[in-house]
């Protein structure tokens, strides 16, 4: 005979926290928590306790105090009675500005090498694979003081290019100086420009916008439509008669003449840089600094990226490009229809980690004194307010949201070029 | 009648093939000339490496290996292009060694040799005796002896803690099971360290002063801080990373996100920062009056930096894992650190030893940024050998000297690496 009775009611004893897995885990978690705010309160009276002994209050209002230094190489307006907060944010701006720079280079070298290491051409596969080693496996602050070096030691002095017989002269039509004190470019300008528009006042923030840009990017813009407009129309006459419309006039005229129109109506003329006293004048000047830095952080990341393409290539199977062969299309048109839009799944992830490893790298600007957030906020700023703790902090901060920043857009445009499946 | 045929009835004698098609010039033909926009591109490109080459080759053949002075090189070369070596045979040692006592240089080295005799039961199980493996876990205490000296007592007691915590969980676990057993230990271990360690080496150092001499932290430079720097970090990250990739595999969503929060935080600044944090505030986060030198400061900044990218690479390790692991470790019976010490880490070790040595090969070259807070490494030492008034002025050559020496490193830890990729490769593609 059978009898049901009732399980025993179990009591709780202190030894089911460890030994039931159904309390085991939130035993775990709760003593995990508790340590880690105990470490994180041990940190905080340490710090409290030492800033005192020093006598320093933990306060971030040496932001709004007068900076007091030149940074030479700026995007907006700077100057030396400006606050720390706008020197920070001018310095985040280069930030900014060497790491686009820097990540565009590299990428279309990146490619490019990738691409040749796989050639069958046998001696610039070589050259290639020399190249990815070469900057691969040495330290990325030794390519930037390295080329450095090579601008400043090898390029000529501005002197150079004086008198009747100089020995240095410039490039490209007289256009671009090339100085061991940095490259000079034909600056664009415009005779009846709209101005600008201006943002936050006075305030730390402000920055201007330039109308004629606008009007530029507006030109444009209309252009690229236009010219969506009239692919389209032409597909639908393929679609319905079977014979598609020569468009390719049509499509230059929609592109170039709402530019060109702007521009003639704004004026738009070159500034060319000319050689006053000692040194260049007019134009824009990229100072050594910014060249050397964006240079050897686009070389070595080129290197790889190109090894993640490489990868990428090689992991799209053989009957792709058998496949594409056999439907008649040339070598470069297999390449560039069939295998690197598949690739392409393969590389982002990994490219998506080279751009943040290039953005993070920028930070050794402060070896050859490129002023970017690292010489600015934690470089002066640091040494002239005596303020560690806040400056390291907010530098590590920012930082920190460029890297978020960077992996969420990559990430978002990943999925949305993800191979769907089932 | 039936003699005659139509067609041939014996085999012609097999042909050579064409000379055009094999040999040097048939490997030409098919590699090099395969059409004229190869050739074309072949041309350029053997045009542009005997240019390079011939350039490097008459800038590095240079009578000048004996000078004493760049001034010295200039009157060698008399106008002329080229290398002053002089520099390198003065100062290689220093951008070796940075400036640690001359008498003393056997002590660095024989760490190294002893490092790649502590890493070779790791490295290459298949071909060394399994018994070395006590070497290796000796290892951690021999390599700051020798390197820092000091007396032989300090390691020994900081040893014995392992070995008293070791011997406290096997009587504990005998007497109350194994959690109160590793609480036990740990406590022990802890107590000893922080309590009894140092009077006992103290004591001991009074009764028997057997030792190397002391070298301060600031004698250390040149590639031996790269390396110390580099395998301490990686060593010590090891461990870390591999308990932050676990508390991120976890279930535990307060120990996931306190490890989350800490590897992308780490992950998302750069270094540079962080070795800023070990020279300015990390004195400042710990109790006042703790004063660590910076070295030992830029170690353990650059152990949490590397052991939040081990936790990624140890990551990668487990996700390649196929579930059939870990639910064959769970119906076994085995409990969560019993499945992953016997089934789990062995394999997702294994197959994270290529990412762990590219790890270190990043790590090993983010040792330069170090000279960015004034220590020696071989690119400091560039800068200070430059502040020397008879080299003052070389650039090539120190710069070329320090890629080398980091390139064969590094070259030659990738190609290990590669190799053992493809001897763990087991899926016989």
């Amino acid at each position: 005979m059978t009898t049901l009775t009732d399980p025993p009611k179990e009591s709780f004893r202190l030894s089911m926290l460890i030994y039931d897995t159904r309390y085991r885990s939130a035993t775990i978690q709760v003593v995990a928590i508790i340590g880690f705010m105990m470490l994180f309160a041990w940190l905080i009276s340490n710090t409290a306790a030492n800033l005192h002994d020093l006598g320093k209050q933990p306060s971030f209002k040496f932001l709004g105090e007068p900076a007091g230094y030149d940074i030479n190489q700026r995007l907006i307006d700077y100057n030396s009675q400006n606050v720390h907060l706008r020197a920070a944010i001018v310095g985040l701006l280069n930030t900014v500005l060497v790491a686009v720079m820097g990540c565009v280079t590299a990428t279309i070298l990146g490619v490019i090498i990738g691409v040749l290491r796989l050639s069958k051409n046998w001696l610039i596969a070589r050259i290639m694979t020399v190249y990815v080693e070469m900057f691969r496996n040495v330290p990325v602050l030794l390519w930037i003081v390295f080329i450095m070096a090579i601008l400043i030691e090898t390029l000529p002095a501005p002197r150079e290019f004086r008198g009747a017989d100089p020995a240095a002269t410039m490039k490209l039509f007289d256009t671009v100086a090339i100085t061991n004190r940095g490259i000079y470019i034909p600056e664009p300008l415009f005779s009846s420009s709209l101005g600008n528009l201006h943002f936050f006042g006075e305030s730390s923030l402000r920055f201007d916008v330039s109308l004629d840009l606008i009007a530029f990017l507006i030109a444009l813009a209309v252009g690229l439509f236009a010219r969506h407009k009239i692919n389209a129309r032409a597909h639908r006459i393929q679609e319905t008669t079977g014979v598609r419309p020569t468009t390719w006039y049509l499509n230059l005229a929609a592109v170039f003449v709402p530019v060109i129109v702007v521009l003639a109506a704004l004026g738009f003329h070159l500034g060319y840089p000319a050689l006053k006293g000692f040194n260049f004048a007019g134009g824009i000047h990229m100072r050594n600094s910014l060249i050397a830095l964006w240079l050897a952080l686009s070389l070595y990341t080129a290197a790889f990226i190109a090894e993640n393409v490489r990868a990428g290539i090689l992991a799209i199977s053989k009957g792709q490009t058998e496949a594409a062969s056999a439907l008649g299309l040339r070598p470069n048109r297999v390449m560039s229809l069939v295998v690197l839009p598949q690739a392409l799944r393969v590389i982002i992830p990994p490219l998506i980690s080279q751009y943040l490893n290039l953005t993070k790298n920028s930070s050794l600007a402060i070896a050859v004194g490129y002023m970017d957030l690292t010489g600015t906020l934690m470089g002066i700023t640091l040494n002239q307010t005596g303020r560690e703790l806040e400056t390291v902090l907010l530098g590590m901060l920012i930082y920190l949201g460029i890297s978020l920043s960077i992996s969420g857009a990559m990430n978002w445009y990943n999925n949305s070029v993800k191979l769907v499946e089932r | 009648m039936s003699d005659i045929s139509f067609v041939r009835t014996e085999m012609l004698p097999q042909q050579e093939p064409p000379a055009t098609s094999v040999g040097v010039v048939g490997w030409m033909r098919q590699n090099l000339f395969s059409g004229w926009l190869n050739s074309a591109i072949t041309v350029i490109c053997a045009v542009f490496v005997f240019y390079i080459a011939g350039f490097l080759l008459s800038w590095a053949v240079s009578p000048t290996w004996a000078a004493t002075s760049l001034g010295e090189c200039r009157e060698i070369l008399a106008g002329h292009e080229g290398a002053c070596w002089g520099v390198i045979r003065d100062r290689w040692v220093q951008l070796l060694f940075g400036f640690y006592p001359a008498d003393q240089y056997w002590r660095p080295i024989l760490t190294f040799v002893l490092l790649a005799v502590a890493l070779a039961p790791v490295l290459f199980a298949d071909k060394v005796p399994a018994k070395l493996i006590y070497f290796s876990a000796a290892y951690p205490f021999i390599m700051p002896w020798l390197l820092w000296g000091g007396a032989i007592w300090g390691p020994l007691v900081a040893a014995a803690g392992f070995v008293l915590g070791y011997v406290v969980y096997r009587v504990v676990d005998g007497m109350a099971g194994s959690l109160a057993a590793i609480i036990a230990a740990v406590a022990a271990a802890i107590i000893w360290w922080l309590l009894l360690a140092s009077p006992l080496a103290g004591m001991l150092t009074g009764i028997a002063d057997i030792g190397l001499e002391p070298v301060a932290s600031r004698y250390f430079g040149g590639m031996m801080l790269s390396i110390t720097i580099g395998v301490v970090a990686i060593a010590c990250s090891l461990p870390i990373g591999i308990l932050l990739a676990l508390g991120r595999q976890s279930d535990l969503l307060i120990v996931k996100a306190i490890c989350v929060g800490f590897i992308e935080f780490i992950r998302g600044v750069p270094l540079i920062t962080l070795l800023f944090v070990a020279s300015t505030l990390l004195n400042i986060f710990m109790p006042p009056g703790t004063n660590f030198d910076i070295i030992m400061r830029v170690i353990i900044m650059a152990t949490l930096f590397a052991s939040a990218y081990m936790a990624e690479v140890i990551r990668g390790g487990l996700a390649a894992l196929p579930k059939g692991q870990y639910e064959g470790a769970d119906s076994l019976g085995l409990n969560y650190w019993q499945a992953q010490r016997l089934i789990i880490m062995p394999q997702a070790l294994k197959i994270s030893i290529p990412g762990i040595v590219s790890t270190f090969i990043g790590l090993f070259k983010d040792t330069t940024l170090v000279s960015v807070i004034g220590l020696l490494d071989p690119l400091g030492l560039s800068n200070a050998i430059r502040a020397d008034s008879a080299w003052n002025g070389i650039v090539w050559e120190l710069y070329g000297f320090i890629a080398l020496m980091f390139f064969v490193f590094c070259f030659s830890m990738s190609r290990y690496s590669m190799y053992l990729e493809r001897k763990l490769r087991t899926d016989h593609r």
